[in-house]
């Protein structure tokens, strides 16, 4: 079975013209044909994840959540689906947006990282607003509880039912409603694809605004409802800023239609921000709208070995001076980042440096002149060679260059799930003490005899989005259990708090972080949050279980 | 072994990733504003000339590598990179005409006269005309031994064993040098452009030369009367029902 970076890789490819050519006999690569159309695209990048887990599922089935965390109770006011709700659900979204089958159902009710497993006996799939607004209508009134879900690969459990909560797919929901070529403003149903969105975009020029190796599964609703951050943001902002409308169906079946297409709006509450990174607690967001901006004709990328985390800091200040405003990407990795990349994915066969560097910086330029950017690019990376900042480093010469280079470091994530488990962190840290993070959760791991080549935790990697203050700190496993995770937590939690960092910075809290978000909120303000969850969702049938800690 | 001179084609073509149009006349491929790289065949020549140097160093041989583009002022964006990858020196033959690979061969054909190179290595084809002729044409005029379409290149004393991908299988061949050897996609795979050496590449010597020096005529032999799109591929359909499904076949498709 392909991997999903692996694929994803393939895919992208695919939209090469000459693919045919470069590839006449090259049966690694055959998977290009596939992809010129965009239902194909959509598909087979559905599939290919997802059937990895349904075989690994059945293999050794998992255990449920509901066994796995045992503090987590059903709240018994929900009611149980019967074959009257079933024949309701069906007449509103007919036999096609129904799903039972209990094969079907494996793959919606465990998460991307296979930590999670719901025991949802049902998927609906509609394929508009008003069916959404019929289902939630009649989930509230009868209060059974729903879990909204996008494309599945969230990576805190949010978008999994944790009993039998009805999953809501958007899967269905995927086309484009219209494009502005003058503004730049898209709307679209919010289970477009976000890959599939950025080609389309492409075509005109334009280009999303965000970024991520989940690219080619996540919905663009789940990436409003989680708030991504990902690789553009350093260059255009969060989500906070770029989206200019929703569409949102409230618990109670009323459409919010906020699908506005202007950048200034300046009349009341702004209400979509509250659903921007809501996680599915307050209503299913059905329709974005959302500013791209101009796809830059020129973009440089180069990846450079580094020996101190000093010296990372240190490139990162002079790009904001040298390079400024056609930087586009400043991330980094350590070495056991690209161990792990290339001990399992293909994108980390040829190891673009001669020899190891303890840290690695990926950088990319965007503008709309390339002799005017390369001239930039090459003057910084000369200036960091020559003051010894960077002790090597490659600049991709080409498209196929500059892909690989991208590779390994979107491949990071999954490489490190590859191992077994992974316990994964997003904080946000000041810069100065990022890497400290890493190093003290490693000497940590390594004094309590966890750490190691024959241990259960083989690896502690760090990277992420420096320019953003945002470290992925990943602990690759051989499987979860509850001696590292206690050693694990609430130490990192501690931590990130006492160096006034946050617990989350861009995968959001579902139902991972939810028992822990007082290390990043204060009571005042969760008392707050709990009040608008309230009033928006009386019934609490939206996302139960998640986000807010119980009381 | 002892001291080789490898020149090796470099052709500078719109990037393989880029998307093309033909331009509004119907009469070319827009090229205006478009990502141009390397020819990834020629990318892996280049490749395959540095690591027959690094192979030869082993046993105290040596070996020069000189790049050679033939095209308009920007094909030096090209040389650079063969230099940055590893190649010593480089030769621009600068033109904004028509270049046809007969046009392109006996170029080359004067450059080798020039320089007298042990080997010329040049990509089994470009990716922008597809036409696979420069090599052959060239070891035609210079009446010399070729090995097309190599997948491993083996080097004796003044002599190469190159295997050949083929239908339905591959095939051995031996010959003297100097020969001809073009490259096929799984030779190997081209090294990243390091900093320090795109710093060196700055400073290698790279000589234009004009057509007229080299006193060719590359006027074009081939006219090209009309560039089109290929017909728009439809997207896929979503059927309902196998009845549904038959139905879009008989009376859609017309395929039953
Ligand atoms: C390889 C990989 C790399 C990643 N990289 C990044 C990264 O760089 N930056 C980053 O921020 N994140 C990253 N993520 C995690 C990221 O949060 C998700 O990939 C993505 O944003 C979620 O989209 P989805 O459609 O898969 O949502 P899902 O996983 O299906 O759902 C996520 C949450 O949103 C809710 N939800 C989904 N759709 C809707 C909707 N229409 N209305 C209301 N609620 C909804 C769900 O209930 C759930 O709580 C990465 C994940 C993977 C697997």
């Amino acid at each position: 079975m392909l991997s999903t970076a692996v694929a994803a890789r393939h895919l992208r490819l695919a939209g090469a013209r000459a693919a045919s050519k470069l590839q006449p006999r090259a049966p690694l690569l055959s998977h290009t044909a596939v992809a010129f159309a965009t239902p194909t695209v959509r598909n087979a990048f559905r599939s290919l994840p997802r059937a990895t887990f349904a075989s690994v599922a059945s293999a050794d089935k998992k255990a449920f959540t509901a066994d796995q965390y045992p503090y987590l109770k059903r709240d018994q006011s929900f009611k149980k689906l019967t074959d009257g709700d079933l024949d309701y659900f069906k007449s509103v979204v007919g036999l096609s947006g129904v799903s039972q089958d209990e094969e079907d159902l494996e793959v919606f009710n465990i998460d991307w990282m296979q930590k999670y497993r719901g025991q949802s006996k049902l998927v609906l799939k509609p394929s508009t607003t008003e069916q959404v607004s019929k289902i939630l209508k009649y989930c509230n009134d009868n209060k059974l509880a729903v879990v909204p879900q996008g494309g599945n690969t969230g990576l805190v459990g949010g978008g999994v039912p944790v009993f039998d909560e009805i999953i809501i797919s958007t899967a269905n929901m995927s086309s484009v409603r219209s494009f502005d070529p003058v503004s730049g403003a898209l709307v679209c149903d919010a289970g477009c694809i976000l890959e599939v969105l950025d080609n389309y975009l492409a075509e005109q020029g334009y280009i999303m605004p965000l970024d991520l190796g989940a690219k080619g599964s996540c919905h663009i609703g789940g990436n409003v409802a989680t708030n991504a951050g990902g690789l553009r943001l350093l260059r255009y902002g969060s989500l906070h800023g770029t989206v200019l409308g929703l569409e949102v169906v409230m618990p109670d079946g009323t459409i919010l239609d906020n699908l506005s297409t202007l950048r200034k709006d300046n009349t009341g509450y702004d209400l979509k921000q509250l659903f921007i990174g809501s996680e599915g607690t307050l209503g299913i967001i059905t329709g974005v709208s959302i500013l791209a901006p101009k796809r830059s004709k020129a973009v440089n990328v180069a990846l450079l070995g580094v020996s101190s985390f000093d010296q990372v800091q240190a490139a990162f200040k002079r790009s904001k001076d040298e390079l400024s405003e056609i930087l586009s990407a400043f991330e980094f990795f350590d070495r056991a980042s690209i161990d792990l990349v290339k001990q399992h994915l293909v994108a980390g066969k040829n190891d673009p440096l001669e020899s190891p560097h303890p840290f690695y910086v990926l950088i990319e330029t965007s503008g709309s002149n390339k002799d005017h950017d390369d001239e930039k690019l090459n003057s910084y990376l000369e200036g960091l060679l020559t003051d010894d900042i960077v002790q090597d480093g490659v600049v991709a010469q080409d498209t196929t260059q500059f892909k690989n280079l991208w590779a390994i470091r979107e491949g990071i994530p999954e490489a490190c799930s590859k191992t077994g488990s992974v316990y994964k962190y997003d904080l946000s840290i000041p810069v100065p003490v990022f890497y400290q993070m890493v190093e003290d959760m490693r000497a940590r791991l390594e004094k309590e005899g966890v750490l190691g080549e024959d241990k259960n935790v083989r690896s502690v990697v760090g990277f992420g989005h420096i320019g953003d203050g945002n470290l992925h700190l990943n602990i690759a496993a051989k499987s979860y259990s509850d001696e590292v995770a206690n050693i694990i937590e609430p130490y990192v939690f501690e931590w990130t708090a006492k160096h006034a960092g946050s617990i989350s910075s861009e995968h959001g809290l579902g139902l991972f972080k939810a028992p822990h978000v007082h290390y990043s909120k204060s009571p005042s303000m969760l008392a707050l949050m709990r009040r608008i969850k309230d009033m928006l969702d009386p019934n609490g049938i939206m996302n139960p279980y998640k986000y807010l800690p119980t009381e | 072994m002892s001291n080789l001179r490898i020149l090796v084609a470099c052709k500078r073509v719109v990037d393989y990733a880029v998307k093309i149009r033909v331009n509004a006349a119907g009469t070319a491929v827009e090229t205006a504003n478009v990502k141009h790289s390397m020819n990834p065949f020629d990318e892996i020549g280049t490749e395959q000339a540095i690591l027959i140097k690094e192979a030869l160093a082993k046993s105290k041989g040596t070996a020069e590598i000189i790049a050679v583009s033939c095209g308009p002022n920007k094909s030096q964006e090209t040389l650079r990179t063969a230099l940055a990858m590893g190649a010593d020196r480089a030769i621009h033959v600068e033109t904004d005409e028509e270049l046809q690979p007969l046009a392109v061969a006996k170029l080359l054909r004067a450059v080798v006269d020039k320089e007298k190179p042990d080997m010329v290595i040049l990509g089994k084809q470009a990716i922008d005309d597809d036409s696979n002729q420069t090599g052959q044409m060239l070891a035609g005029l210079l009446n010399w031994p070729q090995a097309t379409f190599a997948s491993k290149v083996e080097l004796a004393e003044k002599a190469m064993t190159v295997t050949r991908e083929v239908d339905g299988g591959v095939e051995t061949v031996k010959t003297a040098l100097p020969a001809i050897l073009t490259t096929d996609l799984r030779l190997n795979v081209p090294r990243y452009a390091s900093l320090p050496n795109i710093m060196k590449a700055k400073k290698k010597p790279l000589a234009k030369l004009t057509v007229a020096e080299l006193g060719v005529d590359i006027k074009p032999r081939i006219e090209t009367l009309k560039v089109a799109e290929p017909p728009k591929r439809q997207g896929g359909k979503i059927v309902e029902s196998v009845d549904d499904l038959v139905d879009k076949l008989k009376n859609e498709a017309k395929v039953l």
